[in-house]
C-alpha cells in the first residue's frame, strides 16, 4: 500500500469528523448561508483546475482545465459574495439591544 | 522551498476554512468567519499559481475573469427568493469542475504517451467522474424545477425505480471494471454519459417540497467529488474542503429527512405527492366547509391581539410577501402586540430558506424561532397567521396514521386561540394532502395573493384606533 494514500485517507476522515462537529453547531437560522459558504469553500477545486489549465499537459487538458477554472471561480466569487450578502441581512432587534 | 511554501498556504487555507465554518455557529461571528474563509481561499489560489508546472497564465486569467464576472453578477442581481436555484446551479458548477479535472487527468495519463495510473488513484478518479457527472445533471434538474422551466411535480412512469436502480448498479459495475482495466476508454466515457443520464432520472420523480433534501444531498455529492479530486491530485486542501462540504451536505440532508419523518430511500424513490394521493384526499374534502373572513375582520383580530405568531411557508416566497409581512409585524407591534415567527426546518425549498427571506425584509433574527423552541408558545398565542404554509401545519401528522405525512414533526399552529390561514385557493399543497386545520372552527381562511392581502391588512390595521 502507498503511504501517501493512507495519509490522504486519514486527512479525509478527520476533516469529515471536524466538519461534522463544527456544522452541528450551526443553528437552523443560518442553514442557507452555511450551504452557500461550504459551496464557496468547495470552489477550492479551482486549485486543481488551475494546474490543468496552466501546465503543459496538451490542448485537451488546457481546454477542460480552463472551463473548470471558470466554473469554480463562479462558485468561489459568487459563493463568498452571496454568503456575505445574506449574512449582512441578519440583524438583531434594535429595541432588545437598547433595553439590555 | 517553493513546494514548502505552497503546502504552507494550503495548510493555512484549511485552518481558515474550518475557522470560517466555526464562525457560522452564531449570526454575530458569521461574517468575520466568512472573511477568514475568503482569505484562506486567496492563500490557496496564490500558492497554487506558484506551482512550477504552470507555464502559461493566459487561459487561467481569461477563465478567472469570466468566472468572477458571472459569479459576481449572479450574486449581486439575484433576488433573495432565488437562493435555492442559485445553490442548486452552484452544485452543478462544482461538480462540473471536479468532473472536467477528472477527465483531463484521465486523458493525460491514458491517452497517447500517457504513463498510466495505479489502482488507488484510478479508483478515486473513477469515483470523481461517476459522482461528478450525476451531480452535474441532477443539480441542473433541481435548478430547472426551482426556476420553473422544468415541471416541479414529480414525473413518474412504470418501472421507474427499478430502471433507476438498475442503471445505478450498471454504472457501479463500470466503475469497478475501470479500476481493474483503466485503459478501457469506452467504459470510462460511457460511465460519464450514463452518470449524466442518471442525474436527470433521479431528480425527475422528486417534487418541489422535497427539494431541501435533494439540494442537501447534491451538496454532499459535489463535496465528495471534490474530495476525490484531492485524492487524484494528491492535494490535501482539496480533500479537506471537499470533506467539509460533503459532511455538511450529508448532515443537512439527515436533518431535512428527520424534519419530514422520512428516509432517504423514501425521498429518492417515493415520488411523494404524485397525482394519485392528491386525487384520493381531494375526494374526501368535498363535504366539509371552510370559514373565510374579510380583511377588515382579520385586521381587528390582529390589531387587538397581544401575541401573534406567523408561520411562513413556500407560498410567502412565491408571492414575494416577506416585506409585507414585516410591515404588518411593525403595525401590530406599534399597537403593543408581540410578534414571533415559527420556522419549520423544511419550510421553503432549501434548509433555512424562510430565515433568509425574513432577514432580507429586516425582521430581526431574535424573532425567528425554530420549531422546537416556538411550539410550546402556541397555547398562549392569540392568533397564528399561516402565510403560504400547508403541510408543516397539518395536525393529521400528529394523529392520523393513514396520512402520508403521519409522524412528521409539525408547527403547532392549531393550538393557538385563533388561526388565520392565507392561501391562494383551496388547492392542496405540494404533497397533495388535505389539511384538516383549514376546517377547524377556530380557523379562518383569507383567500387571495398573500402579498396583496397582507398589504390590505396593513392599511386596515392602521385604520384601527
Amino acid at each position: 500500500m502507498h503511504g501517501n494514500e493512507i495519509i490522504a485517507l486519514y486527512v479525509f476522515v478527520l476533516a469529515g469528523f471536524v466538519g461534522y462537529q463544527v456544522i452541528t453547531r450551526v443553528p437552523p437560522l443560518l442553514h442557507t448561508p452555511l450551504m452557500s459558504a461550504t459551496n464557496a469553500i468547495s470552489g477550492i477545486s479551482l486549485v486543481g483546475s488551475l494546474v490543468a489549465a496552466g501546465a503543459d499537459y496538451g490542448p485537451v487538458s488546457r481546454w477542460l482545465g480552463a472551463i473548470a477554472v471558470c466554473a469554480s471561480t463562479i462558485n468561489v466569487v459568487g459563493g463568498f459574495m452571496i454568503t456575505d450578502r445574506m449574512l449582512k441581512m441578519f440583524k438583531r432587534d434594535v429595541k432588545i439591544e437598547k433595553t439590555q | 522551498m517553493r513546494e514548502l511554501f505552497i503546502q504552507a498556504t494550503y495548510l493555512a487555507a484549511s485552518v481558515l476554512f474550518i475557522l470560517g465554518l466555526r464562525g457560522l455557529s452564531s449570526p454575530v461571528s458569521a461574517r468575520r468567519g466568512m472573511n477568514y474563509a475568503a482569505i484562506g481561499m486567496f492563500f490557496a489560489v496564490v500558492g497554487t499559481l506558484l506551482n512550477a508546472e504552470i507555464i502559461t497564465f493566459t487561459w487561467i486569467i481569461i477563465a478567472m475573469i469570466v468566472g468572477s464576472l458571472i459569479g459576481a453578477a449572479i450574486s449581486i442581481f439575484m433576488p433573495m427568493t432565488a437562493v435555492p436555484q442559485r445553490t442548486a446551479i452552484s452544485h452543478m458548477f462544482g461538480a462540473l469542475a471536479a468532473t472536467l479535472v477528472g477527465v483531463s487527468e484521465y486523458y493525460r495519463h491514458f491517452h497517447g504517451a500517457g504513463v498510466g495510473m495505479d489502482t488507488v488513484h484510478m479508483a478515486a478518479l473513477g469515483f470523481e467522474v461517476w459522482f461528478g457527472s450525476l451531480t452535474i445533471t441532477g443539480s441542473f434538474m433541481a435548478f430547472g424545477k426551482l426556476q420553473g422551466f422544468i415541471r416541479s411535480e414529480p414525473m413518474t412512469y412504470k418501472f421507474q425505480n427499478f430502471s433507476n436502480i438498475a442503471l445505478f448498479f450498471l454504472t457501479f459495475a463500470m466503475f469497478v471494471f475501470l479500476v481493474v482495466n483503466p485503459t478501457a476508454y469506452q467504459v470510462f466515457y460511457g460511465m460519464i454519459a450514463l452518470g449524466l443520464l442518471i442525474g436527470v432520472l433521479l431528480v425527475m420523480p422528486i417534487g418541489g417540497a422535497d427539494m431541501p433534501v435533494v439540494i442537501s444531498l447534491l451538496n454532499s455529492y459535489a463535496g465528495l467529488a471534490s474530495a476525490a479530486t484531492g485524492f487524484v491530485l494528491g492535494n490535501n486542501v482539496l480533500i479537506i474542503a471537499g470533506s467539509l462540504d460533503g459532511s455538511s451536505g450529508f448532515l443537512l440532508s439527515i436533518l431535512m429527512c428527520k424534519a419530514m419523518n422520512r428516509s432517504f430511500r423514501n425521498v429518492l424513490f417515493g415520488a411523494f405527492g404524485s397525482s394519485e394521493t392528491a386525487a384520493a384526499s381531494l375526494a374526501s374534502a368535498q363535504e366539509k366547509t371552510v370559514r373565510s373572513l374579510t380583511v377588515e375582520d382579520a385586521a381587528v383580530q390582529l390589531g387587538y391581539a397581544r401575541s401573534v405568531i406567523f408561520v411562513p411557508g413556500y407560498g410567502m416566497a412565491v408571492a414575494q410577501a416577506q416585506h409585507a409581512v414585516k410591515e404588518l409585524t411593525d403595525e401590530i407591534e406599534k399597537r403593543g402586540g408581540v410578534v414571533k415567527f415559527a420556522v419549520h426546518p423544511v419550510a421553503g425549498r432549501m434548509p433555512g430558506h424562510m430565515n433568509v427571506l425574513l432577514a432580507e425584509a429586516n425582521v430581526p433574527y431574535d424573532k425567528l424561532k425554530d420549531m422546537d423552541e416556538i411550539n410550546p408558545e402556541f397555547e398562549r398565542c392569540d392568533v397564528a397567521v399561516v402565510v403560504g404554509a400547508n403541510d408543516v401545519v397539518n395536525p393529521a401528522a400528529r394523529h392520523d396514521p393513514s396520512s402520508p405525512i403521519y409522524g412528521m414533526p409539525i408547527i403547532d399552529a392549531d393550538k393557538a386561540r385563533n388561526v388565520i390561514v392565507m392561501k391562494r385557493s383551496m388547492n392542496p399543497g405540494f404533497a397533495g394532502i388535505e389539511n384538516e386545520l383549514f376546517y377547524y372552527p377556530k380557523t379562518f381562511m383569507l383567500f387571495g395573493d398573500a402579498k396583496k392581502t397582507l398589504e390590505k391588512l396593513v392599511t386596515e390595521v392602521r385604520r384601527l384606533d
